[in-house]
């Protein structure tokens, strides 16, 4: 059976709100293309019965006249650390095989009272640590594009999943590109929100202070409507924020014209394949044809993100996967002897590679001794950060660069250099340490490769990042 | 033993850090009830007091009013910026692997409270209080190979208060704690049960025979007055004792047992662990205003030295007077008696105060003791009493029916005067009817009458006496005496 293709979100929804679609057939047909391209290991697990069940229910209701929402019958794929009801949730990791979630994500939630229905859970790099989701406990996740390449990570299996047509959205979390770089690397649309627009309740944690959970699809129009779904303060996520009066909801095409774009010079300096920068110049020449004021922008301090990034992120990590001890769910190891043991031992078996190189650098950076040199020191220059990016939006209305400095890499080409695969995420962290909205449209491709463009906007302003990056993505076609 | 010579020669110093409950309904980071004195084991527990994956701690704003109604009661004020840190250590009792405390930025920076040890005044300094989240239960059964975990107590807020060493005497110390009990009960900041744990006590104690202080040890999680004036005053004698032996104080972290009156080593700081403190990316600062901070510090009520002023005012002692403080139910009986007093504008009779108080601070805990309940469980009415002292100020009660009808009122919620009648408690001051029994008494004891006569005045007591038997006890002695003499001509 041919894979198809889906409508956009809103029509999808439109159809089976009428009764000319059946959320019952649009679920089969979700889980028809996951199980015939399992190879592709975008998937962790399915939700079929609980998927189903909810699909006949938003049926019957139809049938009754009700309105069921704005996503009715909508399938959607969960980044498995996101807490679904139906399957288990194990961020891809050993220490949470078997756990399932006794409550539901907030964002999931939202999806749900619309009419939307999870119907799988995507591979990730385990507790989202990666760039490539080799680091998943379980298996890397092929890129669409080219099976011997990597999806990009660490939201791999939700990217790949939307480009393999197994859903209509995907959700991702991004925490230092996790959404921006698997969208570039496989040609989706990837929207990192403004840091608390959405409830960060039910998330298996990374580092808190930069998570965001954002979608995945194929257009900017879809990422807009799912986002107006999700928005919002929520009661049970202290740091979020309230939502734009308007939302988010893309009604009216907007252009390019008299919009300040700003290059930053720091993206499109060395370490820039050649193939991808030149799809940018290209995005560049064709926003300054249809109107836009294209000027480039500096920023001095933008270098020293990475490092500022991997001294924060491991020390919140290292705090985050505390409570995994094997004492209340997931993991245990069986043969310890005492507690101590069964902590140790639990942990040790139960943590990857990436996650136990991130505890030991955070517990390293909070040391006592190390604390003021390294976590302090980090939190100076992230501040820093933050104000130079306020600074350049009075300038500017929008900062453009590469997603990723790379189109997709091969399989196992960097998996024994950490710092190579951290450089992945040199061109998207800034924004999580900031705050800002930023995405990751398509921007044609470098040697038969998706090559991702990433616009980032001020803080709060998604509404008008999404109507430019619309606008971007007409012009770019 | 050491003897009180050597004893003179070491100067300890103290230094405090209580944790107190606040009262609030619900956890300081989660929606479930704080109670936990009679929940069966893990009733009192959500996805975030378990540490679930995903869950976030959401700041109870209860918790932070309680915080900055303490910052007053320790003649301080909150600060107006705030902030919550991660202290990080492993314990299956600790669900999400630290507690969630405030490191660099607490609520309550600097403050101070008075004590009185022999009648000197004390001032000692408050370094700090600071909100933080309890840990659960672990229980260890003996002969298991397994221990339990109860978390309903996991996420109680708390607020640690830390003194200054300002301290020097076990008394000063114990003084501290019951300080520290009266103004958290009174502000309302906490129940201050110390029997449910509601206030613990960790002790820093050290000695030295030099301006330098020497080294500490910490005994933790005293939850009496006594237990910290006991647990100080061993550590002095031991530390005072291995110092003549010529050892080393080790900086160490010891324990109390109250059967043995020990305190026991149960880790030497050496090897302290690292917290690695973090600020909680989960919890935004807390920030109050000026006007908030104002709000705040008028909704305060009377400071415990009022209530002192005012109870004192009234006419107790002052022993009893701190007595009654030590129950805030009887504080409350006596504050809303004090209001009707000054409403009927009877303040003037300094007897109806003095009586009351008496009553309250002492026959009324033991008629509770005796009939096995608590103060609130008794019916005990305001005005009730205030009826009952004035039947006693104008003679109608002897002190001895006043009892009587005290008992029946608080234990049986009867009308002092209704009771008293029916019960035949009032006391006969009709001049006439006692003349009668007086000549009556006189007639059948002509011996004893004869001797008062000659001047042998202790024979009148014998007189009354039987006045009051034949009275059946409801003459006024006093009135009986008087009338004697009259009639013997005296």
């Amino acid at each position: 059976m041919p894979v198809l293709a889906w409508q956009p979100i809103a029509a999808i929804a439109r159809g089976v709100q009428d009764g000319s679609l059946k959320a019952a057939d649009l679920v089969a047909q979700a889980l028809a293309a996951i199980d015939g391209q399992s190879d592709f290991a975008a998937i962790i697990a399915t939700t079929p019965g609980r998927a189903s069940q909810r699909a006949a229910e938003i049926d019957v209701r139809v049938a009754k006249g009700e309105q069921v929402g704005r996503l009715a019958g909508v399938p959607f794929i969960a980044k498995d650390n996101f807490l679904v009801f139906g399957a288990e949730t194990t961020a891809a990791s050993n220490i949470l095989r078997g756990f399932t979630a006794p409550y539901l994500a907030t964002a999931i939630e939202k999806l749900e009272a619309e009419g939307a229905i999870c119907v799988a859970k995507a591979n990730l790099d385990a507790f989202a640590h990666g760039s490539s989701t080799e680091n998943s406990d379980f298996m890397t996740t092929k890129n669409p594009h080219d099976p011997t390449r990597v999806p990009g990570g660490s939201s791999g299996g939700s990217a790949a999943a939307v480009m393999l047509n197994m859903a209509p959205f995907a959700l991702g979390t991004d925490t230092g590109g996790s959404i921006r770089l698997p969208a570039s690397f496989t040609g989706a649309v990837g929207y990192k929100p403004t840091y608390g627009l959405v409830s960060r309740s039910g998330i298996v944690a990374m580092a808190s202070s930069t998570d965001v959970v954002g979608p995945l699809t194929r257009t900017v129009a879809d990422a807009a409507l799912v986002l107006d779904v999700m928005a919002g303060q929520d009661s049970l996520d202290s740091t979020t924020i309230a939502r734009d009066a308007e939302g988010y909801v893309l009604d009216e095409a907007t252009d390019v014209r008299g919009k300040k774009i700003g290059v930053v010079a720091e993206y499109m300096g060395e370490g820039l394949q050649p193939g991808v920068k030149t799809q940018i110049d290209e995005a560049i020449a064709k926003l300054k044809q249809a109107g836009a004021e294209v000027i480039d922008v500096s920023m001095p301090t933008l270098p020293l993100a990475l490092a500022v990034y991997y001294v924060l992120c491991p020390a919140e990590v290292s705090s985050n996967l505390s409570r995994y001890d094997g004492q209340r769910y997931g993991f245990t190891a069986k043969e310890a002897k005492t507690l101590d043991e069964s902590i140790k031992q639990s942990r040790s078996q139960g943590f990857g590679k990436e996650a136990k190189r991130r505890i030991m650098i955070g517990t390293y950076v909070l040391s006592s001794g190390y604390y003021d040199a390294y976590y302090k020191r980090a939190q100076t220059v992230r501040t820093k950060l933050i104000n130079e990016f306020a600074e350049a939006f009075e300038k500017v209305d929008f900062l453009l660069g590469p997603t990723s400095p790379t189109v997709a890499f091969k399989i196992g080409e960097n998996t024994s250099d950490p710092l190579q695969m951290y450089l992945t995420d040199i061109m998207t962290v800034a924004s999580n340490l900031t705050g800002n909205p930023a995405i990751s449209i398509p921007a044609g491709t470098s040697e038969g490769l998706p090559v991702g463009l990433q616009l980032i906007g001020a803080q709060k302003a998604d509404k008008q990042l999404l109507q430019i990056a619309q606008a971007t993505e007409g012009i770019l076609g | 033993m050491i003897s009180p010579e050597l004893r003179a020669k070491y100067t300890p110093t103290i230094g405090i850090e209580c944790h107190v409950q606040l009262k609030t309904k619900t956890k300081l980071f989660s929606a479930v009830g704080n109670d936990a004195r009679e929940a069966p084991p893990n009733t009192l527990v959500s996805h975030i007091d378990f540490g679930l994956p995903g869950a976030l701690p959401v700041l109870n704003k209860q918790a932070v009013q309680l915080a900055a109604r303490a910052a007053f009661a320790l003649n301080s004020t909150p600060q107006l910026f705030s902030k919550f840190d991660r202290k990080h250590y492993f314990y299956p009792d600790l669900p999400m692997g630290y507690q969630i405390t405030q490191y660099d930025e607490p609520i309550v920076l600097g403050g101070s409270v008075e004590i009185v040890v022999d009648g000197v005044h004390k001032t000692i300094g408050i370094t700090r209080a600071h909100l933080e989240a309890d840990a659960g239960k672990s229980v260890h059964p003996v002969n298991a190979d397994f221990s339990l975990v109860d978390l309903n107590r996991a996420g109680t807020p708390l607020l640690e208060i830390v003194s200054e060493p300002d301290m020097h005497s076990a008394a000063e110390a114990k003084a501290y704690a019951r300080e520290l009990f009266l103004r958290m009960r009174y502000a309302d900041v906490s129940d201050a049960d110390l029997y449910y744990g509601n206030m613990r006590f960790d002790v820093n104690v050290s000695v030295s025979t030099t301006d330098q202080m020497g080294t500490r040890s910490e005994t933790k999680n005293l939850n009496s007055f006594r237990s910290v004036e006991k647990a100080i005053e061993y550590e002095i004698d031991r530390q005072i004792e291995a110092i003549e032996r010529g050892e080393a104080i080790l900086q160490e972290t010891r324990g109390w047992d109250d059967a043995k009156l020990k305190t026991i080593s149960q880790r030497t700081k050496e090897n302290a662990d690292d917290y690695r403190y973090m600020p909680d990316p989960d919890l935004p600062p807390v920030i109050f205003t000026a006007e908030e901070v104002a709000a705040i510090k008028a909704q305060m009520g009377v400071t415990v030295e009022e209530l002192r002023n005012k109870i004192h005012g009234l006419g107790a002692s002052e022993s009893l007077t701190e007595a009654i403080l030590d129950q805030p139910p009887l504080v409350d009986i006596l504050l809303a008696t004090e209001k009707l007093l000054v409403d009927a504008g009877q303040m003037d009779r300094p007897n109806l105060g003095v009586q009351v108080t008496n009553w309250v601070g002492q026959l009324i805990p033991n008629i509770a003791e005796e009939a096995s309940k608590a103060i609130d469980e008794l019916q005990i009415v305001p005005q009730a009493l205030i009826d009952l002292s004035i039947m006693y100020d104008e003679a109608k009660v002897s002190s001895t029916q006043a009892k009587a009808i005290l008992k029946e009122v608080v234990l049986h919620g009867a009308n002092p005067a209704a009771y008293a009648e029916e019960a035949g408690l009032m006391q006969e001051s009709d001049e006439g009817a006692i003349t009668a029994i007086v000549d009556q008494v006189i007639a059948e004891n002509p011996k004893a009458a004869e001797d008062v006569k000659n001047g042998e005045m202790k024979a009148i007591g014998f007189l009354t006496g039987q006045v009051m038997k034949a009275s059946q006890g409801k003459a006024n002695p006093a009135l009986a005496t008087q009338l004697i003499k009259r009639q013997l001509g005296i």
